[in-house]
This record gives C-alpha cells, sequence and structure tokens, in this order.
C-alpha cells in the first residue's frame, strides 16, 4: 500500500498534507481497513479551532465508533461534504478522495507527526 | 502480552483462518467477527445465505425420571407441552423473574433435553441447573460434544438439501431431525437468529470443518457466503430479537423485554413465577421498544433516550442497518411513553439526535 512521501502521520493513523499554513487531513488506509465499512462520518462545524491531540470528530463502522483526532493545532476552513452520502468513499480512496478536515494552522509544528517511512514502520510492528 | 493464548478456539478455526475471517475475543473464545465485511455478509444473508459458526455456545443435557419435572420449575416456558422432535425459545429467571439467560430448550427424548446457552453464561447457568437439580436429574455439560453452524438466509433449504438426507420441507419452524450432513451425524433445527429461513446444524467436532466446507462447496455459485459475529449482531437486530446483556438481563423480566408469550403462567410453578405475577399487577414500569434515528449519527448501546428533554431511557442495542441504511435499535422507555410514532431524542456522546419510536420487528422476511 501507497502511504505516499509528502504527507506526515500520527500515531493514531491520521495523515497530514501540509501546504504552506493550510493542512489537508484525513485517515490512512490502515486505520479504514482496521474499521471496516464506513458507515457515517461526524466532522467539525467550519470555523471551530482546535489545539494539538483533540478530539474532532468520529468516524464509524457498523460495529465500531473510531475518535478522529487532529496532530495539529488549527482552524477548520473545509470539510468533506461529500462524505455524507457516500461515507464509504473514507475506504475506497482514505488518501484522496475519502479527505476529512482542511485546517488553518495556528503554528507550523510539525513535531511528532511521522514520515511515511516511519509511518510504515510503525503499523509492521502493530 | 495478548491473551490470545488464553483464549478457545472452535473446530473451526482453521477455516476461518483460510477465510480470511477476522478473529475478535468474545465470551474467551476466538470467533470470525467478519470475513468480507459486515454489510456485504448481512445483504448474503438477506438475498442468499451465510454460514456462522457458533459452536462457542453451550449444550447442557438434562436427563433423568424426573428432568421434565425440573425444567418445568426451572424455566417459564411450558416443558410438558414440548413434544420429541421439537424446541422452544425459553429461559432461566431468578426468583425475581429476571433473566439468567435465554435459550432454547430441544427434546431429546422422554427424560432427556438439551439446553442451548448463551456462551458468556454457560458456566453460571451450569452452576444454577445444577444447585437446583434434585436426585433423579443428571445435568452434564455436553458443550465439548458440540460444534453449532447456523445456515440462514432463503437459499439456506436448497443448499442444504443437496448434502443431508433430511427432508427440510416437512421440518417445521422449531423443529428438528437427526440425521447426515455431508456424510456426517447431525442434529439439525429449523431454527436461527437472523429473521431468516435457517438452520442450525449440531455436530461432532470431529467432522465439523468437513461439513463447513461442504455446505460453503454447495453454496458456491447460491450466493453463500461465510458470516461472522458483527452480521449476526446487525441481522438479528433487525428482525428485533433480544441479546442477553443488551436487551435481557438480572434486573429484566419477560414482560419488560416483550416476551410475554415465552411466559405460560397456568402450566404451574416456576422459579420466578410469583414475581412476574406481582409485577403485571402493579403494572410493568418500562417496557422495549424499536427507534429510528431521524437525524446524522448511530445510537449505540447506553445512549441515553429523552422525552421532552427529560431523560426517561435508554438505547439497549443501536446499529447502522444494511437491510434499511439508517441507525436504528432498541431502546427502554416507560411504559406509558413507549408508542410507536413518538418523537424522542437520543443523547449520542454529547449531540441529542432526533428519533421516532416504531413497531418491531423493523425486518420481517418475505414470504
Amino acid at each position: 500500500m501507497d502511504y505516499p512521501s509528502e504527507y506526515l502521520y500520527s500515531k493514531e493513523h491520521e495523515w497530514f498534507r501540509i501546504e504552506g499554513d493550510r493542512c489537508t487531513m484525513g485517515i490512512t488506509h490502515f486505520a479504514q481497513d482496521e474499521l471496516g465499512e464506513v458507515v457515517f462520518v461526524e466532522l467539525p462545524e467550519v470555523g471551530r479551532t482546535f489545539d494539538a491531540g483533540d478530539e474532532i470528530g468520529t468516524i464509524e463502522s457498523v460495529k465500531a465508533v473510531s475518535e478522529l483526532y487532529t496532530a495539529l493545532a488549527g482552524r477548520v476552513v473545509e470539510i468533506n461534504e461529500a462524505l455524507t452520502d457516500a461515507p464509504e468513499t473514507v475506504n475506497e480512496d482514505p488518501h484522496g478522495a475519502g479527505w476529512l478536515v482542511k485546517l488553518e494552522l495556528s503554528s507550523p509544528d510539525t513535531g511528532g507527526l511521522m514520515s511515511a517511512e516511519e509511518y510504515r514502520a510503525h503499523i509492521d510492528g502493530a | 502480552m495478548t491473551d490470545q493464548d488464553t483464549l478457545a478456539r472452535t473446530p473451526l478455526h482453521a477455516a476461518h483462518r483460510r477465510a480470511g475471517a477476522r478473529l475478535v475475543p468474545f465470551a474467551g473464545w476466538e470467533m470470525p467477527v467478519q470475513y468480507a465485511g459486515v454489510m456485504e455478509e448481512h445483504r448474503a444473508v438477506r438475498s442468499a445465505a451465510g454460514l456462522f459458526d457458533v459452536s462457542h455456545m453451550g449444550e447442557l443435557r438434562i436427563s433423568g425420571t424426573g428432568a421434565e419435572a425440573f425444567l418445568q420449575r426451572l424455566t417459564p416456558n411450558d416443558v410438558s407441552k414440548l413434544a420429541a422432535g421439537r424446541a422452544h425459545y425459553s429461559g432461566l429467571l431468578t426468583e425475581r423473574g429476571t433473566y439468567i439467560d435465554d435459550l432454547l430448550v430441544y427434546r431429546l427424548g422422554a427424560e432427556e433435553l438439551l439446553l442451548v446457552v448463551n456462551a458468556a453464561n454457560r458456566e453460571s447457568d451450569l452452576e444454577w441447573v445444577r444447585r437446583h437439580a434434585p436426585e433423579d436429574v443428571r445435568v452434564d455439560d455436553v458443550s465439548a460434544d458440540y460444534a453449532l453452524l447456523a445456515l440462514q438466509g432463503p437459499a439456506a433449504v436448497d443448499i442444504l438439501s443437496e448434502l443431508t438426507d433430511v427432508d427440510l420441507p416437512a421440518l417445521r419452524y422449531y423443529g428438528f431431525a437427526i440425521g447426515e450432513v455431508a456424510g456426517r451425524e447431525a442434529l439439525l433445527s429449523r431454527t436461527g437468529y437472523t429473521g431468516e429461513d435457517g438452520f442450525e446444524l449440531y455436530l461432532a467436532p470431529g467432522g465439523a470443518e468437513a461439513v463447513w466446507d461442504a455446505l460453503l462447496e454447495a453454496g458456491r455459485g447460491k450466493g453463500l457466503v461465510p458470516a461472522g459475529l458483527g452480521a449476526r449482531d446487525t441481522l438479528r437486530l433487525e428482525a428485533a430479537m433480544a441479546l442477553y446483556g443488551h436487551e435481557l438481563d438480572r434486573d429484566t423480566t419477560p414482560w419488560e423485554a416483550g416476551l410475554d408469550w415465552v411466559v405460560k403462567l397456568s402450566k404451574g410453578d416456576f422459579i420466578g413465577r410469583a414475581a412476574l405475577e406481582r409485577q403485571r399487577e402493579n403494572g410493568v414500569p418500562r417496557r422495549l421498544v424499536g427507534f429510528e434515528v431521524e437525524g446524522r449519527g448511530i445510537a449505540r448501546q447506553g445512549h441515553p433516550v429523552l422525552i421532552d428533554g427529560e431523560p426517561v431511557g435508554v438505547v439497549t442495542s443501536g446499529t447502522f442497518s444494511p437491510t434499511f441504511e439508517k441507525a436504528l435499535g432498541l431502546a427502554w422507555a416507560p411504559t406509558g411513553m413507549a408508542d410507536p410514532g413518538r418523537q424522542v431524542e437520543i443523547d449520542v456522546r454529547g449531540r441529542r439526535l432526533p428519533a421516532r419510536l416504531v413497531e418491531t420487528p423493523f425486518y420481517k422476511r418475505p414470504r
């Protein structure tokens, strides 16, 4: 499975694509595989701000509720509305069309996030 | 380290691994929760068939001259009306009339009956039954003697008829017969936990894998898939069937759970009878009711139910229904408020979701 090298990854199995002071995030292939078929996604309201480590939403399969965390502090500027009617997009294309939230970052600090290589090692040990 | 080492395995364990099952701990067993996926397996059962391994369930054999009289005293349903070749749904109740377990009773003979119990309650059920058994009754835990497969769905008869000598069309709902499946002796009962037509097959453990493989082979091309505990739960919930630990527990009576039909007060005395009569006289305080979520979200066990802003009940089971593609479930509501059509709210992790009380079952198979 391809984990894009230009993304950064959290221990909670989220990916972050950083472009200047903006960032797009989602959950990784590993996370969607663990979760099973996603049937409901709860995303934060646009305009809300979060600190690093905050819970910002949930992703649900039939059997499980998985909390979504942001590893980076920022303000929500966009959420993926398409997931309301097609939550399974998270399974089909977790690193692309299944993106969840876009943040305007309040800090350039991305310490604590892993590279694709480090993340791959992290899940191989799981 | 993992407690995978202390988990029990059913005779189908190797078959589950081969089929790519996701195995999880359940009631001390390593069980398949899904193979291809819960939604896919659920839909297969509704449209064709699914094959479940439920060998983790417990079987207690009650035998001897006093066996029938003993079970008459121990259970609320009428064992004297249970003929050979028949099973019925029943329970073990406390003196307060509340559930120790729900179970099936099979009449194997005049002096031999089989209780089929939930895996999680096997030890406590056995202890209860043994504690109350009189001299002329023998209680044996024969769980290790049985593997149990469930073949469920509209195609079940078609698939199973290729492999058995038992006359399946003649087997009525809740009837059973002893015969052969794929050359192995089996007890086949027309029972299940999905709301579909189907069979539960009680087999000696040694031949279970061969029967499993033979069924999957016979069902290939007829839409049969292996199905796990995940789909088992969504299927039974759509059919509004109770699950111990959710709808049933040691604080719940059959009246409250809507299982009035299981209780035959006129058959004579049984443990819990007096308490049940009292509750009926005083008024049953709460009822199980179905709900459908109208807001965005999925209500699950433990979420409070609010009426006019006040918490009055709690969700006992909730899921996303693959058949109806909406969140639904069962909940406790005060008896006067448990009316279908009523608007309620369900507190899902701090968000109040609008929901509507509805009639159950949500799903009834086409006949």
